[in-house]
């Protein structure tokens, strides 16, 4: 069996390739070392729609950045995740700094970003009262919003699976080989023979593209700290907070998450170990101090999490997006931040790149719309009942902090591409997301994942195998 | 539907709250319980110790649970089993949830709030580290062993000595777990000293005091967690980290009344015990709405919540039959004195008190051979000397109404912890 295109990576990044290469008549297949879609660098990042105006002009980073940022809303009713237009600041605490926010406009103008205006102090404590009072002036972004991560990737993921895209999950490539006119890509689930590899491995681009290409690629790993707070403090700023960027990237931001929390990071650090997405009591340290410079009395009693990403960093300090020096194999490597943002902008471009290389043709019947899962935390009364009407299972609370039901948990793992771990529930439904971080729900989400997927409660897993929970008792 | 008395939450609290208000002559009463079983959290508490003051015998969780399920069934209070209350307004309208009835509102002219509590959970205490499988609240592991009779692990740290961390490094022990430590970032346990004795001392499980987590280990699932000692200011010691190798770690940290449902409908909370202020009749800034057990501060024996919630039960039942004086802006403020971190009533109104007043509170710290001292405005009007106060048991100070009625013009009692 041969397949047209094999994508390496289940992350934002080849989910939105896969998602717009399904538009195309292909035998595409998805490969993911992991047990889900969304489970490295998409699962912990921001969760920013940036405006565009960091990345230097002419720039991979600049051109995708702002496509993505203008495909979002549209994007985000179509394939129904959460996306909210809340506009970003840049702030500035000096007036000497104040001709580098002059510099970041004009730049974000050159990339083709609107509506940038530059605040003075009285109408940025006007609109943010929450921010220091130190603060000079700020670059005022209209066009940025905050989006959900994980939905955005699951629901391209899923978008593509029903658009008949193959994924094998849990399958890790360990080597590629050109023979002739196509590769051989070995896998811990067997080879797979395909005309063109895209490489979307995130942090682990590097390996994918060595195993094909002479010349060598290095991916960094940067690690980010992030603290995440209660909902009821949820709204101490409507805006996304930067402060003037230093040469690690934007620095540490505040800002409201899509569902409502209040989020602070990220941290900023190279690292040898790919896997590290550990928190550090410095890392957590700095970031409360950097954070208390943009905004006043940070409610640090009020963490609810704390996690860390890890971004993939590329030497040349620009996505590397396109065919690579071996005919055949395209890589989409070094997306770090704005890379969630980039994302849909990357795959329509990648889509387009490989259907004229392969001579694809359009699907007559590719379905656009995809439906989420409902949430009855989000439906109004009538919405609720209906719900319930046509599935009692959606009055039985299972997450209560979240207010997710057994109705949406049953839809999470039911649906194409569906969860399978306790982390995949919690992604697709919020369960165990919220202040209480799934000490009450995870019994039940395990009991109910147990049922579904008709096994025993010790075989489930947090995200895939060596994570389980539970054992029987040792036998005396 | 409209009921007299709405009970939300049917755990300890909500049962001895229903039952004390049918009592009173208020039939129309109806408890709302989320889960498929009255009795809460007991249902998993399947040790001894239960009911010592309440019955003068050791009962298990469900047994004591039992004991009030059944005069709850003698009197057929209505339950509303697996009904979640997604909403309470201000004027006692409750809307709920259920497989059953689908979404619904009850009209209730009381409420009495018996939510329970909940664990502070890993995120809250922002330890630094991986998260793998392998973290959890002592009451989840709790639940996963006596419940679903399955093991949350087989090599295991404790942070936190409170009193559901101490009940499961014996019970972990008994399942054939071995527990290598529990590490408490206090100089004192926060678990009653029985449980230290009956729970670590007898199975030789060390308890490290001024001791925390200071990182965890493991991508998939915990492979080990590093202890460290503490300063006064509760940061680690360099040169003191000890890695313990583990699989699990369990958390008990202290616990958390669930009150998102009493601040949306806008009763005034505590920022000490997270818990409603209410007054001498157990009743909250609301007006008709009252408060017991573990939502209104967290105790440390289940006979004090059936007490208190009793009385909870009475007062809203005398507030339904119009027995009780409406409430005047003439109150009695009940102050924390040195080493005293709340109390419960924070206040009283005179023309509404009994007989005797019932005031708990907790200390702050150990105190060795203290006193606890009342005064009413400058003079004191009780002093009781004690063995020993310590942070993991409830205190209580009985006072009678003729000694508070005494001073007409004091507007202030206070409770204090005087030491030599």
């Amino acid at each position: 069996m041969k397949y047209d295109v094999v994508i390496i990576g289940a992350g934002v990044i080849g989910s939105c390739i896969a998602r717009e290469l399904s538009k195309y008549d292909v035998k595409a297949l998805v490969l993911e070392k992991a047990s889900d879609v969304c489970e490295g660098t998409s699962k912990a990042n921001s969760g920013i729609v940036h405006a565009g105006f960091d990345a230097k002009s002419g720039t991979k980073k600049a051109f995708f950045n702002v496509e993505g940022c203008k495909k979002m809303p549209a994007l985000s009713k179509e394939l129904d995740f959460a996306y909210k237009n809340n506009g970003s600041l840049v702030l500035c605490f000096s007036e000497d700094d104040i001709p580098k926010l002059e510099e970041l406009k004009k730049r974000g103008e050159e990339n083709g970003v609107e509506k940038l205006q530059i605040l003075s102090k009285e109408e940025l404590l006007k609109k943010e009262p929450a921010l220091s009072k130190e603060v000079v002036a700020a670059l005022y972004a209209p066009t940025a919003g905050i989006v959900c991560p994980f939905n955005l990737t699951i629901a391209m993921a899923e978008n593509a699976f029903v658009n008949g895209v193959e994924f094998r999950l849990n399958t890790e490539v360990k080597n590629i080989a050109k023979e002739g006119d196509s590769f051989k890509i070995e896998t811990n689930n067997g080879t797979f023979e395909t005309k063109a590899v895209v490489n979307a491995a995130g942090v682990y681009a590097d390996k994918i593209h060595n195993y094909v290409c002479s010349d060598k690629l290095k991916i960094t790993a940067r690690k980010g700290e992030y603290c995440l707070y209660d909902k009821k403090v949820g709204n101490l700023v409507s805006s996304t907070i930067f402060q003037l960027p230093g040469a690690y990237g934007k620095g540490v931001l505040v800002t409201p998450t899509v569902h409502g929390n209040l989020l602070l990071g990220p941290t900023a650090e190279d690292i040898q170990d790919k896997e590290a997405v550990n928190t550090t009591k410095n890392g957590l340290d700095s970031l409360q101090k950097t954070a208390a410079k943009s905004v006043e009395a940070i409610p640090y009693r009020s963490v609810i999490t704390s996690f860390a990403g890890l971004r993939a960093h590329a030497d040349t300090d620009d996505f590397i997006i396109g065919e690579s020096s071996v005919k055949g194999f395209y890589d989409c490597a070094g997306i770090e931040s704005p890379g969630l943002t980039a994302a849909p902008a990357i795959g329509a471009w990648m889509a387009e790149t490989l259907s004229k290389d392969l001579s694809l043709n359009k699907k007559e019947n590719f379905v656009a719309k995809r439906e989420g899962i409902k949430s009855m935390a989000l439906a109004s009364k009538e919405e609720k009942e209906a719900l319930i009407k046509k599935n009692p299972l959606y009055a039985n609370v299972i997450c209560r902090c979240e207010l997710v039901t057994e109705g949406e948990i049953v839809d999470a793992i039911k649906r194409p591409l569906g969860a399978t771990t306790l982390d995949g529930v919690k992604r697709r439904t919020r369960a165990g997301m919220g202040r209480c971080q799934a000490g009450f729900c995870s019994p039940k989400t395990l009991e109910i994942l147990a049922r579904e997927l008709n096994t025993d409660m010790t075989k489930i897993t947090k995200h895939g195998e060596g994570s389980e929970f539970l054992s029987e008792h040792k036998s005396l | 539907m409209k009921t007299k008395i709405a009970i939300i939450g049917g755990g300890p609290a909500g049962l001895a709250a229903a039952i004390e208000a049918y009592d009173k002559g208020v039939k129309d009463v109806v408890i709302l319980e989320r889960d498929s079983l009255l009795g809460g959290i007991l249902n998993q508490c399947i040790h001894n110790g239960f009911g010592l003051h309440t019955f003068k015998e050791e009962l298990t969780g469900p047994e004591y649970a039992q004991r009030f399920i059944d005069k709850v069934k003698e009197r057929n209070i209505q339950c509303l089993l697996e009904t979640i209350v997604i909403d309470i307004s201000d004027k006692k309208v409750i809307t709920a949830m259920s497989k059953e009835r689908g979404i619904f509102t009850i009209e209730a002219e009381a409420i009495v709030l018996a939510m329970g509590c909940r664990e502070r959970p890993r995120g809250a205490l922002n330890t630094p580290g991986y998260r793998p499988a392998g973290i959890y609240s002592a009451g989840t592991a709790q639940r996963y062993v006596n419940i679903e009779g399955k093991m949350p692990g087989h090599k295991v740290v404790i942070l936190g000595s409170g009193d559901i961390g101490l009940i499961m490094a014996r019970r972990m022990t008994l399942e054939g777990a071995k527990v290598e430590a529990v590490a408490e970032l206090m100089p004192y346990s926060g678990g009653l000293k029985r449980n230290i004795v009956q729970c670590l001392d007898d199975f030789g499980i060390p308890l490290k005091l001024s001791t925390t987590v200071i990182d965890i280990d493991g991508k998939d699932r915990v492979t080990s967690v590093t202890l460290a000692k503490v300063d006064e200011k509760m940061q680690p010691i360099p040169g003191t980290e000890e890695k313990i190798e583990c699989d699990t770690l369990l958390l008990s940290c202290g616990l958390l009344p669930e009150n998102e449902l009493s601040s949306q409908m806008g009763v005034d909370l505590s920022p000490v015990t997270g818990g409603a202020k209410v007054d001498e009749s157990l009743e909250t800034s609301i007006d008709g709405v009252f408060a017991c057990g573990n939502v209104l501060h967290v105790h440390d024996l289940v006979d004090y919540v059936s007490k208190e919630a009793s009385e909870a039960g009475r007062h809203a039942a005398e507030y339904v039959l119009g027995n009780k004086t409406k409430r005047s802006e003439e109150v009695v403020n009940i102050s924390t004195g040195n080493g005293v971190r709340y109390t419960v009533p924070v206040c009283v109104r005179k023309d509404r008190l009994e007989d005797l007043l019932t005031i708990r509170f907790r200390v702050g710290n150990v105190y060795k051979n203290p006193e606890i001292c009342v005064y009413l405005g400058d003079k004191c009007i009780q002093r009781r000397k004690k063995q020993i106060c310590a942070p993991g048991e409830m205190e209580q100070v009985i006072l009678k109404k003729a000694d508070i009625l005494a001073d007409d013009g004091a507007k202030e009692i206070k409770i204090a912890i005087e030491t030599n």
